[in-house]
């Protein structure tokens, strides 16, 4: 063997406890993996269109969606100057923040409603603080009232200020000496610009006229070295005659709401880019200008619904575990021909459009429907007590148990049709009864019939909301209800993604569990 | 061959018939009485009523008419679990989700055995089928013949009287086939229980019982020790069933004393054969011959018994044996085989030769 | 932006009055609510209107009770399929402010009352939005059976009879949000009708309101789609419900099924059309040449003869005729006629839209106890 191995290791000069070299001389790890590159290149080949196709359709929104629940850009992108100057005030201190977030405020403001964006905003925060969201609607009318005493004075100096191409020769020459002007300039020529306009042509906003006042005032005339400079000394002279804005009277006068400190500290609160308020909202709390604080208790709802959507979930997964195991094991059992019929009555509710369905159970469990009036006939409840059977929990459990039935019997049905009888009989002839064979030996084979099944209705129960919004009358709507709720009405997206993203939590958290009780590998479809 | 009780019979099926859709019988008119420690084993192709006998006797099936009795009782309303009979099963049916010793621990654990004792016996019976060391091992983690053992040790485990095997061996390769067949029966009668096999494979029947019986179409056609069975087939599908057979068709044109008779084949050529399920002139008949009793040495072909002609069309060398085959009174299916001696003549397709046979080995039998 | 808007309104009407029709595009997509609403308007609208267009082909999409959501999702996704969306009043107020739906000038765009009044005086109060062009007033309002055996001939004439479950024992059925049940609660506790929105703004006046929701609610089966109603007292599964005026119509005269109207304390809502904000020239030109044929006075007054709902302008009043299958004077049955509109209330959208949020939470709060 030692010259054998001596001779082989001189022909292929691999030193003895190195890496096993290919015949061409490369590590024989780095040609395998070469070898198999192309294999896995093509099987992503393969792949790749259901790849992108999810990856588009499926992973992309909800990304989008989740990262909803966290982003807050409207604030700081619609009123910038305000919130640059909001962080320097202490709510603590002073129950309204400085002069210059006031002054910030109506230039945002005033380009806000201009662009049309300030309604936005408004409803984004009358999420948190009722009112806000006609503040800013009203707001918005009356924006261009602040500074009209400047903007008749500028005009009347000189008729030249009433040309829009004189304001855009003075933004092109301005430098740095017009910071205040030059400031707004940016945002009226985007503006304008975005309606497909000439800057040049478009006539100025009031709150052109109130920054470049500003900027004369601070003496900005002497700085300025262009073609307007005897132009602006002469605006300087006349301007003097005219009070500075007072911006936080100017603001109250458009809408005393700006008086209350709520709406300030609110917009403090919110100001960040991300926000935590939507999934403090999701769970009952609340984010204040203190601090996370609990939801006042007549507004608490959320904790309540994502606990009855567990319960009746699991509930319903049981109901259609007991229901379902026994027709899965007439299915596997029975011949062929007669679990064909039996199989089509199983999917028969796929078949059923909703709205036949929902009728049907309509007819069936209100209190003058058929199961009441049968029972009244029977005499086993009194004509005067009947059953609540619909619009309440027991409604939404019974119609889902119903809806979900088969979506437990196909899982239990293909793994229950694995299971060879012999099995049974091998139990008995060894001296087993009915039970024991059918509890010790059949059951424990078709557990994975009921991971399988049990994780689909599971699931799927979870983020059910038209069956419940039908049938569950308050008692037996689900947290998916509320979801929808603030998809299509309240169009509060953010916290309907935060509730969203704590279900899609919830749910890989119960996976895992399971897949630590049961193992996940223990599941099987067929 | 320990079946002294065989009159009385320990396991007696009487007069039983069996209907799945109350028109066809699938079995019809069985009586058959097994006695106490004796081998048997239903042979038959698929469809004949063996696994439904079978089937029958564990409780599995009940039977339309007739009683079947264990032990002198009649067990027709005594549900399976409480027949007391072990069985193995085809595909071993052992329970994928318990270990090898669970298993086994299974029957005991019904029977309400203490832990103590459960242990002992699992422990002795995983040593009967040499299977000692794999108690806490899965049954998916052990190979064909392992999880046969293993089978076979859950229905001994027990201790019952009566053990069923259906099909036991078809899922093993040879080799293994005919080491198990060995095993079973040494294990059989070393713990002197009582089986019943069921098998559609002839040669693991005539290797294991002490009796077979043949069943076909619903009845047993014979039943018999493997020798008999084998030697004097009473009818022309046991003949055919059992072992390789040669068949000529014709017709009787005397009977001779000594339950001897001349037959005249389809072709013409007339030979001697000993009359089985023949009584009169005139009759139909299918005479069989084993090809191993075939003489085309004319030294060995008896002093005035009838020859044949015969053409090799084909000659096989199989190592012990020489298999040759010959067109024979219009059957070009006849094959006859020869031991591989240092004097045996090898044959030549295209030879003409003359053949024949000592007339007790040409059996005349029912057309 | 007023500027742009107005000048893109006269030059439609340029186009108008030039004739040069090839300048417009010839299919619209015109989302409603379906059902005997959406038919009332083919037949009133959009039929006659192709008459005079033949090429003209129209599309409906019945998602006007998602339009809000799917506006904004088409906006997001910069794919606006809709030309003309058939929204309620509020909603309207909602797009406007989301930017979604497009200020119009009324004068502008709309024709003139055949006296030459403005459209915008003809419509009136009615214009609660500058995005909104009203179309119709209909109202909440309660039926009731009138074959109650334990009423013991009583019929429920006002809106505190709802309350008043000696009187009036059985379920009655409730709108599962809180807009109308918190003003019609208050209201019942003795608030004068002209303080119902200022005492709803305080805390006291919420929990106020829902204690007086609260002595009925275990009577209460909560609904959501218009439906519920009509068909729970066909059933005889409610005795008292609240839904949209027409539905009970449809109830009361075309199935003639023993329920009867109560009037008393409707609450008017409208529903109007809004054009969605950033469509294509050639499009929008063709939205404001239906806009302004859909929306005159006689069309208005058309559509009340198929659906029980009054028609959003002064002038169409006295044209409101006789139901065009049953042949049945509709003027009666409009939520409108002052018979009816003795005791109305019109829902304050401004209001609601700054506190839906945060009584809806409270409502449902109180609802899931």
């Amino acid at each position: 063997m030692s010259d054998m191995s001596q001779t082989h290791g001189a022909e292929t000069q691999s030193p003895p406890s190195g890496p096993v070299l290919a015949a061409d001389g490369r590590p024989l790890k780095h040609s395998l993996n070469r070898a198999l590159r192309r294999q896995k290149m093509r099987a992503l080949m393969l792949i790749a269109p259901l790849l992108i196709f999810i990856l588009i359709t499926f992973i992309a929104p909800i990304a989008d969606m989740l990262f909803r629940s966290v982003e807050n850009q409207i604030v700081e992108d619609t009123l910038p100057r305000t919130v640059a100057v909001l962080g320097d005030w202490d709510p603590e201190a002073d129950d309204l923040p400085p002069p210059a977030a006031f002054a910030g405020l109506y230039r945002d403001l005033f380009i806000a409603a201009e662009e049309k964006t300030h309604t936005r905003l408004g409803s984004r925060l009358n999420y948190e603080t009722t009112g806000i969201s006609s503040l800013f609607r009203k707001s918005g009318r009356s924006m261009d009232d602040v500074g009209e005493e400047i903007v008749d004075t500028i005009e009347a100096t000189d008729p030249i200020w009433e040309e829009p191409a004189t304001w855009a020769a003075l933004a092109e020459s301005a430098g740095s000496a017009l910071p205040d002007f030059s400031n707004v300039w940016a945002d009226f020529a985007r503006v304008v610009r975005a309606d497909g306009d000439d800057p040049a042509e478009e006539n100025p906003w009031e709150v052109l006229h109130v920054s470049l006042a500003e900027d004369l005032r601070a003496g900005a005339a002497a700085e300025y070295d262009g073609p307007l400079k005897a132009e602006l000394g002469q605006l300087t002279q006349a301007l003097a005659g005219v009070a500075p804005v007072d911006y936080v009277a100017a603001m109250e006068d458009v809408d005393e709401g700006w008086s209350d400190p709520a709406v300030w500290r609110t917009i403090r609160t919110y100001a960040p880019r991300l926000t935590s308020g939507y999934f403090l909202n999701a769970v009952d709390m609340q984010l204040t200008d203190q601090g996370v604080a609990q939801q006042p208790e007549d507004q608490r709802l959320y904790l309540m619904l994502f606990q009855r959507t567990l319960i009746m979930s699991l509930t319903i997964t049981l109901a259609t575990i007991l229901l379902g195991y026994p027709v899965a094991w007439l299915l596997a059992n029975l011949p062929m021909r007669v679990s064909n019929i039996l199989m089509i009555l199983v999917l028969l509710p796929f078949w059923t459009s909703l709205l036949v369905r929902t009728s049907a159970w309509k007819v069936l469990l209100q209190q003058q429907g058929v199961i009441n009036d049968l029972l009244v006939w029977i005499g086993i409840i009194a004509d005067d007590n009947r059953l609540v059977l619909i619009n309440n929990a027991t409604g939404t459990i019974i119609a889902m148990t119903h809806i979900l039935l088969p979506f437990m019997i196909l899982p239990l049905y293909s793994v229950m049709q694995t299971i060879p009888p012999t099995y049974l009989r091998a139990a008995k002839s060894l001296g087993a009864n009915d039970w024991t064979a059918f509890w010790r030996v059949y059951f424990p084979q078709s557990v994975p019939g009921i991971g399988a099944g049990s994780i689909l209705v599971f699931i799927l129960a979870i983020g059910y909301y038209i069956t419940p919004e039908l049938v569950g009358g308050t008692t037996g709507v689900f947290i998916s209800n509320r979801i929808a709720y603030h998809i299509s009405t309240s169009l509060n997206w953010g916290l309907a993604a935060a509730l969203g993203t704590i279900l899609l939590a919830l749910v890989l958290l119960l996976y895992w569990v399971y897949d630590k009780l049961v193992g996940i590998d223990n599941v099987k479809l067929g | 061959m320990t079946n002294t009780d065989t009159n009385d019979g320990f396991v007696v099926f009487d007069r039983v018939q069996k209907s799945y859709d109350g028109e066809t019988l699938v079995v019809k008119d069985l009586n058959l009485a097994i006695g106490r420690g004796e081998f048997l084993t239903m042979l038959g192709p698929s469809g004949s009523g063996k696994t439904t006998c079978l089937m029958m006797l564990a409780g599995f099936e009940t039977a339309t008419h007739g009683d079947i009795l264990l032990g002198g009782t009649p067990i027709n309303n005594i549900p399976p679990h409480k027949r007391g009979i072990g069985m193995v099963f085809q595909n071993y049916a052992l329970f994928p989700h318990m270990t090898v010793a669970e298993n086994l621990a299974f029957p005991l654990e019904v029977r309400g055995l203490g832990k103590s004792e459960r242990e002992t016996k699992i422990k002795r019976a995983l040593e009967m089928v040499q299977m000692g060391d794999f108690g806490n091992r899965r049954p998916a983690q052990l190979s064909g013949g392992q999880q046969q053992r293993i089978a076979l040790a859950r229905a001994l485990v027990f201790e019952p009287e009566l053990v069923l095997m259906d099909e036991p061996l078809g899922a093993l390769d040879k080799q293994l086939r005919e080491h198990m067949q060995f095993e079973i029966t040494r294990l059989a009668h070393e713990l002197g229980i009582t089986t019943v096999y069921v098998t559609h494979d002839q040669t693991e029947a005539l290797t294991m019982s002490d009796r077979v019986a043949v069943f076909d179409d619903g009845r047993i056609q014979q039943l018999d020790p493997p020798d008999v069975l084998y030697e004097e087939p009473k009818n022309s599908f046991v003949a055919q069933f059992i072992g390789e057979n040669n068949t000529l068709v014709g017709e009787v044109v005397e009977m001779k004393p000594g339950d001897l008779c001349v037959v005249r084949l389809d072709d013409g050529e007339v030979i001697d054969a000993k009359a089985v399920n023949v009584h009169e002139v005139g009759q139909r008949t299918k005479v069989s011959i084993r090809p191993e009793r075939v003489e085309y040495n004319k030294e060995r072909i008896p002093e005035g018994a009838h020859t044949l002609h015969a053409e090799v069309l084909e000659f096989i060398y199989m190592g012990d044996i020489f298999r040759t085959r010959l067109k024979v009174a219009g059957n070009d299916e006849f094959i006859i085989k020869t031991r591989n001696a240092p004097d045996q003549v090898r044959l030549k397709p295209g030879q003409k030769i003359e053949i024949g046979w000592l007339p007790q080995d040409c059996r005349a039998l029912d057309a | 932006m007023k500027l742009k808007t107005t000048l893109l309104a006269t030059s439609v009407l340029t186009v108008l009055g030039g004739a040069a029709h090839a300048q417009m595009a010839n299919d619209m997509t015109v989302v409603s609510w379906g059902g005997a609403y959406q038919n009332s308007q083919l037949k009133a609208y959009v039929e006659p209107y192709m008459a005079n267009n033949p090429d003209v082909s129209v599309t409906w999409d019945e998602s006007s009770a998602e339009a809000v959501a799917k506006l904004r999702a088409q906006n997001e996704a910069g794919n606006l399929t809709w030309d003309l969306v058939d929204v309620t009043a509020a909603d309207a107020m909602r797009l406007c402010d989301e930017g979604l739906a497009m200020e119009v000038d009324h004068d502008e765009i709309l024709a003139p009352a055949p006296d030459g009044t403005s459209a915008s005086d003809d419509f009136g109060d009615m214009i609660v939005s500058d995005c909104f062009i009203p179309q119709i007033a209909y109202s909440y309002t309660f039926g009731y059976r009138n074959d109650v055996a334990e009423w013991n001939g009583n019929e429920p004439s006002e809106i505190c009879d709802v309350f008043d479950l000696e009187t009036f024992p059985g379920k009655r059925s409730l709108e599962r949000r809180p807009h109308n049940n918190m003003e019609w609660a208050l209201i019942c506790d003795g608030v004068p009708r002209d303080e119902v929105y200022d005492v709803l703004e305080t805390d006291e006046g919420q929990e106020r309101a829902l204690a007086k929701l609260d002595t009925i609610k275990d009577q209460t089966i909560w609904w959501t789609a218009g439906a519920d109603t009509p068909q729970l007292l066909a059933d005889g599964e409610i005795v008292f419900g609240s839904t949209y005026n027409g539905r009970l119509f449809s109830v009361i005269v075309e199935q003639n099924q023993p329920v009867s109207m109560m009037w008393d304390s409707q609450s008017y809502d409208l529903d109007g059309w809004i054009i969605p904000e950033g469509l294509p020239e050639d499009r929008l030109a063709r939205v404001l040449d239906f806009l302004y044929f859909a929306t005159d006075t006689q069309r208005l007054a058309d559509q009340a003869k198929y659906i029980s709902y009054g028609p959003a302008r002064t002038s169409s009043a006295p044209l409101v005729g006789a139901h065009a299958e049953l042949g049945i004077e509709m003027g009666p049955h409009m939520p409108t006629n002052p018979d009816n509109a003795t005791n109305a209330f019109v829902q304050n959208y401004e209001w609601w839209a700054d506190y839906r949020d945060d009584i809806d939470a409270k409502f449902q709060a109180w609802l899931a106890q």
